[in-house]
């Protein structure tokens, strides 16, 4: 103020003075074409971008499949079945596109004969084509390539149930005619234990003695087995200490009987076939559009919890990064001086730590208090937001002395102002692309510590990508599935968010508008 | 040069000066919350209690954390960095270090060998194709060689190449006594040395697309074609020369980064590198051997922006460093 009497005019009397009188509005002549704001514009130049636009879609279904799939699937994370494990990817209606769970298998003719008596008393066994076979030069076995469908594979299991539960699988049994428990092997008196595992061997082949041919009497012209049935006895049903459950069909017109249940301590035990046993108590018949993998797990549904939770911790660090980065930022790009060289120096150290150990070190210290993930998002947040800080750092310094900034600081704008009103808009566009390219670089780093064993997720009953790629690196070479889909997964969508990120940096920078045509 | 030299002896001291002082402030803060962690419980059957209390006891493990402080400090100057103590149990760090970096820099090395050809070949060759249809195809190549991660080719390479064709084995078998440069370590290392090199090689070819293209488009390639240089001459002899300038920082900063290796890569094809070494560290609570590593990789990672950013002045005589 004690600059403006430095011309040494004379005073004049403030009471002379009267303030103009405004009448009506100023106001600039009003645009006659619409006016098309920046986000509106980007927006328009975004769409043009065809294969951004595609990328956006890709990641809208990504976003759309992890949010959906837990609440559609029968399945969830703790899901495990004890049977079904690394089955293979399944879907009924693209069956015929070889989508069906089933998968080639070499085997010898042992193997053959194993996999063709699984379901062979259900005239439905496991091996659904046989689609040649060799003889080895070397030893002169025969090799048989089969085509094994990877559920049936799971055949008959031996279950111990409860008097009630038995009387409640009896009653399902009558209900709806299904059978579900089937006989046991003969030799259930001789040798309770050592058949347990082997509910499959259920047909043994045929005894060479048996036949009057002579030769090739476990086989036929063509290899394949012929089966006897093992289960038979000689026992009268009397005579056995169990409760049998019989059939009408099942008359041993023999005089032989079959038993279908065994007494013991708790209960009894049965052979059941583990496809009808499934669907009475699950209420559906087992089949993974991904395959299962070797824990019983649903891979489909395993993606899509690892996905969410990806997305939540991305989404979530990403929005705490952008507030964090637009204050620091702000701060050192505004005041300049002093400030900026200690901030300067905060962030260059911060910066300088190698992430992997920022995530351990959290790790190490919370983990145990606050849990794997939320110690995650903490590390992710620590050093996460310097990019942001930078970016903005760096659009504050180009804004903050032109000449429109003189202008508002001079009609008495304040600091806040300034920098909320005047120069973070103009930033925000490569500041938004930054934010939004947090996520996958997020999604990337928690996969690859998961995968490392460096975050346990699994421990708190959750699944992580990072989780299901360890988990099929093991079997790699057996069962590929189980590592295809989660690293499809992440392939499909990093390659989306650099695609969308790439369009939106492009459709934020003003200078490019018109250059695309 | 001759005025350029008092600023750089001083901008070179600068950023000497701010590196060593950024070290030292992340090794204080890394020891300060290694040293709060609870040391790891012993549990191990057949491990003497006595003994290893003793052995922590004498390590100072139980003074105050000052006094670990500079006295880790005052061993790390004489080259001890302590003796492991969950794996490699009794061995001296700084041995077992250098014992593993071998095997790091030889399968990085291959990598970027691989890459560094093929990487600038097909940017230079993209760039000239510019906007036809060799550009995209290879710049779509790029672009998914860049997005997708590391370890997604790793399995790739260990699936389709070494586990259906047989040629390679699924995991780098450490050979005792085979020489580093042999032909069997090299097969060894090969699904390794691949699945490093997709990513570098896209990243070399996106960036010497961008700047050879940037080049080719100044006025003065105009100029040299004017003058009667062939398109082959210019290109040789004033645009290669120029694109180079940003391109080069970037290579030594990759040959930097050999020491770094990959925690995943060599996770997944068990190569008893740096980067196994690290993860299994912290898997298992070694805190010297984290320690250790800490310190190393926080280095890396200095070393190679100092001299990336200096290599900038010494490559370009245009850039004036420290000038005002």
């Amino acid at each position: 103020m004690s600059n403006l009497n430095m011309n040494n005019l004379p005073e004049i009397d403030k009471s002379l003075l009267t303030p103009a009188k405004r009448e009506g509005k100023i106001s600039d002549k009003k645009l006659e074409t619409k006016a098309l704001g920046y986000f509106a514009d980007a927006f328009k130049r975004f769409r043009k971008n065809k294969s951004s636009m595609v990328a956006a879609i890709i990641i809208i279904l990504l976003l759309l499949f992890s949010i959906l799939v837990p609440f559609v699937s029968p399945y969830d994370v703790t899901f495990r079945d004890g049977y079904y494990k690394t089955c293979l990817p399944r879907c009924e209606a693209f069956a015929w596109a070889g989508w069906d769970g089933c998968g080639k298998q070499t085997e010898s003719q042992a193997g053959y004969d194993y996999y063709s008596s699984i379901g062979y008393e259900l005239d439905d066994p496991s091996v659904e084509k046989v689609y040649g076979s060799f003889i080895d030069e070397n030893t002169g076995k025969s090799y048989y390539n089969l085509y094994v469908n990877s559920y049936k594979k799971v055949g008959f299991v031996y279950c111990d149930l409860s008097e009630d539960e038995y009387i409640a699988l009896k009653d399902y049994q009558n209900q709806t005619g299904i059978q579900v428990i089937y006989p046991m092997p003969a030799n259930y008196k001789m040798d309770y234990m050592s058949v347990s595992n082997g509910a499959n061997l259920w047909y043994e082949l045929a005894d060479e003695s048996a036949t009057t041919s002579g030769e090739s009497a476990h086989h036929d012209e063509n290899g394949n087995p012929i089966f006897v049935p093992k289960y038979k006895m000689s026992e009268k049903e009397n005579a056995a200490k169990y409760d049998s459950l019989k059939l009408s069909s099942d008359t041993g017109a023999d005089g032989l009987w079959y038993c279908y249940a065994v007494k013991n301590q708790t209960g009894y035990k049965v052979r059941v076939l583990y496809s009808e046993y499934y669907n009475y108590k699950n209420g559906t018949y087992a089949s993974f559009l991904f395959g299962s993998n070797q824990h019983g797990q649903d891979i489909f549904v395993c993606l899509a919890i690892g996905a969410r939770l990806s997305f939540i911790l991305a989404i979530s660090v990403s929005i705490i990064n952008f507030i964090i980065g637009i204050i620091y930022g702000s701060i050192e790009g505004y005041y300049g001086g002093l400030a900026d060289l200690i901030m300067e120096r905060v962030s260059d150290v911060l910066n300088s730590v190698p992430f992997i150990v920022v995530a351990t070190l959290f790790q190490l210290h919370l983990a145990q208090k606050v849990g794997p993930l939320v110690s995650l998002l903490f590390a992710f947040v620590a050093t996460g937001w310097l990019g942001i800080a930078y970016r903005v750092r760096t659009q504050f310094y180009r804004f903050k002395n032109q000449e429109y900034i003189l202008a508002a600081r001079t009609l008495g704008a304040r600091d806040g102002r300034l920098i909320f009103r005047h120069i973070l808009p103009n930033s925000l566009g490569t500041i938004i692309t930054g934010t939004i390219l947090i996520i996958p670089g997020v999604i990337f780093s928690e996969s690859m510590l998961s995968y490392l064993g460096i975050i346990s997720l699994e421990t708190s009953g959750l699944t992580s990508i990072g989780t299901m790629l360890s988990n099929g690196q093991s079997c790699i070479s057996t069962f590929p599935h189980i590592i295809a889909f989660p690293a499809a997964f992440i392939a499909l969508l990093e390659i989306s968010f650099n695609l969308f990120g790439n369009g939106l940096r492009d459709a934020f920078n003003p200078t490019l508008r018109g250059s695309e045509e | 040069m001759r005025s350029n030299s008092g600023y750089m002896i001083k901008y070179v001291a600068k950023r000497l000066l701010l590196m060593v002082f950024t070290f030292f402030v992340i090794a204080t803060i890394c020891f300060v919350l290694i040293k709060l962690l609870p040391l790891p419980a012993i549990k191990e059957m057949g491990r003497d209690v006595e003994i290893i209390l003793k052995r922590r006891e004498a390590m100072g493990y139980n003074q105050p954390i000052m006094v670990q402080y500079v006295r880790y400090w005052s061993h790390v100057f004489k080259g001890d960095l302590g003796l492991g103590e969950q794996i490699y149990t009794g061995q001296e760090v700084t041995k077992v270090i250098f014992q593993k970096i071998p095997y790091t820099i030889v399968v990085n090395l291959y990598s970027i060998l691989m890459a560094i050809p093929l990487g600038l070949s097909l940017g230079i060759y993209a760039a000239l194709k510019k906007n036809k249809w060799q550009d995209s195809l290879i710049s779509t190549a790029v672009m998914i060689c860049i997005s997708v991660p590391s370890y997604v080719y790793a399995f790739l390479v260990q699936y389709f190449i070494c586990y259906k064709t047989g040629w390679f084995p699924l995991t780098a078998s450490s050979r005792e006594g085979v020489s580093f440069f042999s032909w069997q370590m090299f097969v060894s290392m090969f699904p390794a040395v691949l699945s490093l090199a997709f990513g570098t090689v896209a990243a070399l070819c996106r960036f010497s697309r961008a700047e050879l293209s940037e080049v080719l488009t100044g006025d003065y390639m105009l100029l040299a074609r004017t003058k009667g240089l062939t398109k082959a001459q210019s290109i040789t002899r004033h645009a290669m020369k120029l694109a180079m300038v940003p391109i080069l920082p970037m290579l030594l900063g990759e040959f930097i980064g050999i020491l770094g290796g990959s925690l995943v890569i060599e996770n997944i094809f068990a190569i008893p590198g740096i980067g196994n070494l690290f993860v299994t560290s912290i898997n298992l609570r070694d805190y010297n051997f984290y320690m250790a590593l800490t310190l190393f990789y926080t280095l890396i990672d200095l070393v190679a922006a100092l001299v990336i950013d200096l290599s900038y002045g010494f490559i370009d005589p245009r850039i004036k460093m420290g000038a005002k």
